[in-house]
This record gives C-alpha cells, structure tokens and sequence, in this order.
C-alpha cells in the first residue's frame, strides 16, 4: 500500500515563498487563498528570539476530519493517502473547514483578481468555475502525481510527478514520496532525523512531517 | 514566552468565518422548535397545535439559515450522501420525519404522535450537538462535554418557550408545576455549562469570549430565570404567577441564544499553528515548543 507523504525540513526553509507562488501558479488558486503558504513564527523573549520559517496546507491526514464530517462526500480520502475533493458534489456548507485544524481549507465565494476590477489575461484564462462557492484545497498535485505515475514515473524522484512546491523550492526544504516504502526518500529522511508532525495530539495522523534535527 | 504575530500571515487562532449568523440561526432555531416540541408532549391533552406548530417554524428557520449559508443551493439535496459518518447528514435525514410526523401530530392532536415527534426532537437536537462536536478544528465545539450542554441549552429553552407561549396564547398547561420543570433545566444547563468550561482548553481569546457571554447566558438565563420561575411555582395561580413564570422562560430562552451566537461567531477561534519544538539552526539543541494564543 502507497501513502503519498512530504517532509518539510526546517532547519532549510528560509520563508522566500517560492513554493507558494509556484503553488499559486500551478493551481490557479484566488487572491487570498494559498494552498501552500509559509509561515513566520517569532518566538521567545529579548535577547532569545527564534525566527521559524514553517510551510503549512493540507496535511492529507490518514484519518481527516474533513472527510469524516463532510455531509455530500465531496471530500474522500484515496487509497493512496491523498485527500481529493470533488468540486461538482460540494455544496459549500464549510463544515470541513471548520473539521479542519491546520486551516487548510477555502471557499471563494466572489471572484477577486490580483489586479483592478477585472482579470488579467491568466485569470481570465484559467477561471474555472467549478471552484466558485465550494470547499478547495492542496490535493499534493494529484494531477501530475496520477499523470506521472501513468507514464512510469516516480513522484518524488521524478519532478514530473511532483507536487510544484517541492520542485520550486530552492533550498531542498521538501522532500515527497511513499512512506510506506522504507527505501524512499521521506522514509530515509524520517529514519535519519527527529520530526514532529502538527496537532498530532489530535488524532489526525497527518501526512507532512516537520524535520527539526538529525539523530 | 510571548509571541509576536507577523503582519504577514496569520499564526495565532483567529476567528473562523466559514459560520456565521446564520450557522449560529440553525442552532437557535433547532435548538429551541425541538425544545419546544419535546416540552410541548407534556402538554398533550390541552391545546397541542399552536405549540408544535411554533416548534416546527423554529426548526425550519434554522434549515432556512443554513441553506441561506451553503454556497450551492441547487445542490442542497447531496446534504443526504454521508449517513455513515456525517453528523451534518444524519440532521438533514431527521428533518423530514420530524416535519410529517410533527404536522400530523399538529393536526391530530394524539398522545402516541405527539411522543413520536418528541422523539425525533431529541434526535435531530443531538444530531445539532454532534455537529459541533465534529468540528475538530474549533477547540470550543470540539470539547466532548458541548454534547450534553448543547442539548441541555434545547431543552430549557424549549420549557421556557412553553411556558411563555402559554402565557402567550392564553393556553393552560396541564402538567403541575411546568415553572418547576424548567428550574430543574436551568439548573442542569447551569451543571452542564459549569463541566464545559472547566475542561475546556482553548485558545486564550476563545476563553474570553466564552467568558464574557456568562452574563447574559449564565447569570441572567440561569441563575436569575431559575429563582423566577421557582417563585412562580409557589405562588397562588393567577396573573402574577403566569407572567413571572413567562419572564422566566423568555430570560431562559434568550440566554440560550445568547450563548449560541457566543460559542459559533465569537469564541470560535480556529486551532492556529503550533510546533512542538524549533528547528536547529547551524549548531546547538532544538528550540522550545511554540503554540502561539493559546
């Protein structure tokens, strides 16, 4: 059984944003609404300050809550461990994003360009509005996971099949591939390093996990 | 520790806005029609109609908010495809048998409908329970113990609106000492709110809010309706008697739409972002945790 994991290393991530504006770019997302964003966490008190750089979106939990409360199906969890939403089943009721507790979850219900009053020639181009009104989120690219894997590619390995964050970044914060294959990259990363994953305290077995230090 | 928010991007738990008004409008509506038709069994015998006639127009009210708030409203029915886990679903499902049933009991007026409907009452205001419950991202619906006060908060309002609109319509009740009733309601609301907020643990701003709604729903619709109506009780039947009783019940219903609007718009601070330890940067140990607001 394969379970589309990604480790984000902290120590690595330097907060330039490049994963979510090649996010934006690839998805098409709204103004205002960013699948992918980076976080700046400052923490401690003078002279003992931190600064953390800290990558957030959809966790694509094992056990979701999104999935659990949504009341259409709208919201479905893949065996492969990717959490998928239909956008012609969603009613919009926002029930999974309040279930969800890492914020990962939108609805637009106007459309707001970048720009002025109206769209600019990509907006225009790549409006879709199947999106209007309805619960969207990071799928980890499903898109080009699927087509990747359709040409025998391996995501993670081969940038094809990877989500665009992890191909954009920079400074190699990502790392994406099978956790349930000990050989893969995420598997060898979370062997070698202490992590954490987010609000594991609440059960919900998510997918992204934090590297904070190696063993 | 202190925590200083960046202007760009939010850390710490803010308000979620997916459910507003009119989410909260669903809980005030179901909450006090199903209230209202479990306490209107007891009256069964006297004039049953106008009370569950009330009952159900609260309930659809409230399912009128939330289809106000979907964003689909052509898709409306699909709220029916999820009957395994979705407590949103389950409530949807009541609805129609609470509405055949309860008119069919409005109509004829029976003890066994007039139950039937009752029941289905209770069902659909746990399913409005189970709901918040479900929301694991807002630290103040997802506590375990807003079950039970969600729940008492229905029934007291229910009594309180029965006896008001007794008052109201001119209508007797045939139960002895209905006031007496709802006094032991505002006391197992008051019970229930107590356990809620003493195991709560949520962000400190949700804490607040929490907090500073207690007057209006602790104080005033509990601890000052469940005297009145207490005094009522003792008191010779008559107007005085039937208009404090009815004061008692409109103070123990508002309260509870006062703690409804609280807990779904103002104390429903999302988790915010939290890490469990800080990164090693170049050399040394990794850092504290952070959980920024809470």
């Amino acid at each position: 059984m394969t379970r589309w994991a990604m480790t984000v290393d902290l120590r690595r991530c330097i907060g330039c944003q490049t994963c979510t504006a090649a996010c934006k770019q690839t998805n098409a997302t709204a103004p205002g609404t960013q699948w992918r964003q980076v976080l700046d966490m400052e923490s401690g008190e003078y002279p003992d300050v931190r600064r953390t750089f800290v990558p957030v979106g959809c966790m694509h939990c094992a056990d979701p809550p999104c999935v659990h409360v949504c009341p259409t199906t709208a919201t479905r969890k893949r065996d492969d461990g990717l959490v998928t939403m239909d956008y012609d089943v969603c009613i919009g009721c926002g029930y999974c994003a309040v279930a969800c507790p890492y914020q990962a979850r939108h609805i637009n219900h106007r459309r707001t360009y970048a720009y002025g009053g109206g769209p600019n020639e990509t907006e225009a181009a790549r409006f879709d509005p199947k999106r209007m009104s309805v619960a969207n989120k990071c799928t980890f690219c499903v898109e080009r996971i699927d087509a990747g894997l359709a040409k025998g590619l391996k995501p993670g390995v081969d940038p094809e099949a990877t989500p665009a964050c992890v191909n954009s970044c920079i400074t190699q914060t990502y790392a994406f591939g099978d956790r349930e294959d000990p050989n893969s990259n995420v598997s060898q990363l979370l062997a070698e390093n202490h992590w954490f994953r987010m609000h594991e305290e609440l059960g919900t077995d998510p997918g992204i996990y934090y590297i904070v230090d190696e063993k | 520790m202190s925590f200083t928010e960046p202007k760009a991007g939010r850390v710490a738990p803010w308000i979620q806005t997916n459910w507003d008004l009119r989410a909260a409008g669903n809980f005030i509506g179901g909450g006090s029609g199903t209230g209202l038709l479990i306490a209107a069994a007891f009256a069964v015998g006297a004039e049953y109609r106008p009370f569950a006639v009330v009952g159900l127009g609260f309930v659809a009210m409230g399912l009128l908010c939330v289809f106000l708030e979907i964003g689909r409203h052509l898709r409306a029915p699909r709220v029916l495809a999820h009957v395994g886990r979705s407590w949103m679903t389950r409530e949807a499902i009541v609805a129609p048998f609470l509405f055949g049933v309860g008119l069919a009991a409005a109509w004829y007026q029976t003890p066994l409908l007039a139950w039937l409907t009752a029941l289905l009452a209770a069902l659909y205001l746990f399913c409005q329970a189970r709901i918040l419950h479900a929301a694991k991202g807002i630290p103040a619906w997802r506590e375990p113990r807003v079950i039970p006060l969600i729940v008492a908060t229905g029934l007291a309002e229910g009594a309180g609106f029965l006896i008001a609109l007794s008052a109201v319509f001119g209508v007797p009740l045939p139960v002895r000492w209905p006031e007496l009733g709802l006094a032991v309601l505002l006391v197992a609301r008051t019970v229930a709110w107590r356990r809620y907020r003493k195991r709560l643990q949520a962000p400190a701003r949700a804490l607040a809010a929490l907090d500073a709604g207690r007057l209006a729903f602790d104080r005033i619709g509990n601890w000052v309706a469940a005297p009145l109506a207490v005094i009522a009780s003792v008191l010779t039947p008559g107007p005085v008697a039937t208009w404090l009783a009815a004061a008692a019940g409109v103070l123990a219903v508002v309260g509870g739409w006062h703690f409804k609007i609280t807990l779904v718009t103002r104390a429903a601070y999302n988790q915010g972002f939290a890490l469990p330890a800080l990164p090693v940067r170049g050399k040394g140990p990794v850092g504290p945790a952070a959980k920024p607001g809470w």
